[in-house]
């Protein structure tokens, strides 16, 4: 057997090798994103955390809990529509999965609102990227770094609900492909787990 | 996913269950935040909450538990590595409080 031929069935062997880890490629690929992306959202928040530890003034400027409260029963609602969205698109009920989805999309445009509008009271206090009435400029930049980076990633995830949710009524997508956007939906709601705790909860005043 | 899949991962009852799960435990970060403790027993106890809720979705909102377990294995290990890796400066913050970070200087 030639060198040639030995490379050939070397390939051959390759493509008829079953997926990675037995799971579909957009998945992997997905799950690939999600770990790559907690590694960007670990590093802000240690860095934050650097940050905090290291900065005898950091300001505590958030007065009460009620709309961080809000925002997190949303966000996690939003999961919970999406996976009986996913069930119902498993189900073979289109319709419900359409509804459930846009339902999702909804909640996640009613966490962004609230989001910014939140922003608009810190901004209207006189908080910037740089400077704020309470203590070290820091807070201002770690602060609108990390949310709006969360923010970012809402925003895209609603995007993404609305052009999906479409295409899956259109026919274009399977309950696969919302199986792979709900990862993506609940990494976001598992990023707001440690946002809530570490950026909110630890500066409230007391 | 296929109906034994669908079986193993449980029906919606199962998900409702975690749901309530998760929002008692955000709940409980919510009085944590309210108890008088000093900021790094807060802080301790709010991640040691994190972390439960995080493993809580990845297990059953994200069906991580349904996956093959070589997967599970790959993603714990592999995020669970980096994320210690993340924590060798710790003791370099401490000492900024002696010089004060850049920019921290109230202005």
């Amino acid at each position: 057997m030639s060198q040639a031929d030995l490379t050939m069935e070397g390939h051959a062997a390759g493509l008829t090798a079953g997926p990675v880890f037995s799971i579909p490629t957009k998945k992997l690929a997905m799950w690939l994103f999600i770990i790559a992306d907690t590694m960007t959202f670990a590093a802000c928040l240690v860095a934050y955390g650097f940050l905090r530890n290291g900065t005898p003034n950091w300001p505590r400027p958030f007065h009460n809990i009620t709309n961080v409260a809000l925002m997190t029963f949303i966000l996690l609602t939003s999961s919970l529509t999406m996976l009986i969205g996913l069930r119902s698109a498993r189900a073979g009920d289109k319709a419900g999965a359409f509804r459930w989805i846009m339902i999702t999309a909804a909640l996640g445009i009613v966490f962004a609102l609230l989001h910014i509008r939140e922003w608009m009271e810190l901004i209207d206090q006189g908080m910037t990227l740089f400077k704020n009435p309470w203590g070290t400029g820091l807070f201002g930049a770690s602060f609108f770094s990390i949310t709006g980076l969360h923010l970012t990633h809402v925003s895209c995830g609603v995007i993404a609900l609305l052009a999906v949710g479409v295409r899956y009524k259109g026919g274009r997508y399977n309950a696969d492909d919302i199986e792979v956007l709900g990862l993506y939906w609940h990494f976001v709601d598992l990023v707001w787990m440690f946002v809530v705790p570490l950026v909110y909860l630890l500066n409230l005043t007391h | 996913m296929t109906t034994a899949e669908e079986h193993k991962s449980g029906g919606i009852g199962k998900d409702l269950l975690v749901y309530v799960c998760l929002l008692a435990l955000a709940g409980v970060q919510f009085i944590i935040a309210y108890q008088n403790i000093d900021a790094a027993q807060m802080f301790t106890r709010m991640l040691v909450v994190a972390c439960v809720e995080a493993g809580l979705a990845m297990l059953f909102f994200m069906h991580l538990w349904s996956e093959k377990r070589a997967f599970l294995w790959f993603v714990v290990i592999f995020t669970v590595s980096v994320l210690l890796g993340m924590q060798y400066g710790w003791t370099d913050s401490f000492r900024m409080l002696v010089g004060s970070a850049p920019f921290s200087k109230f202005t």
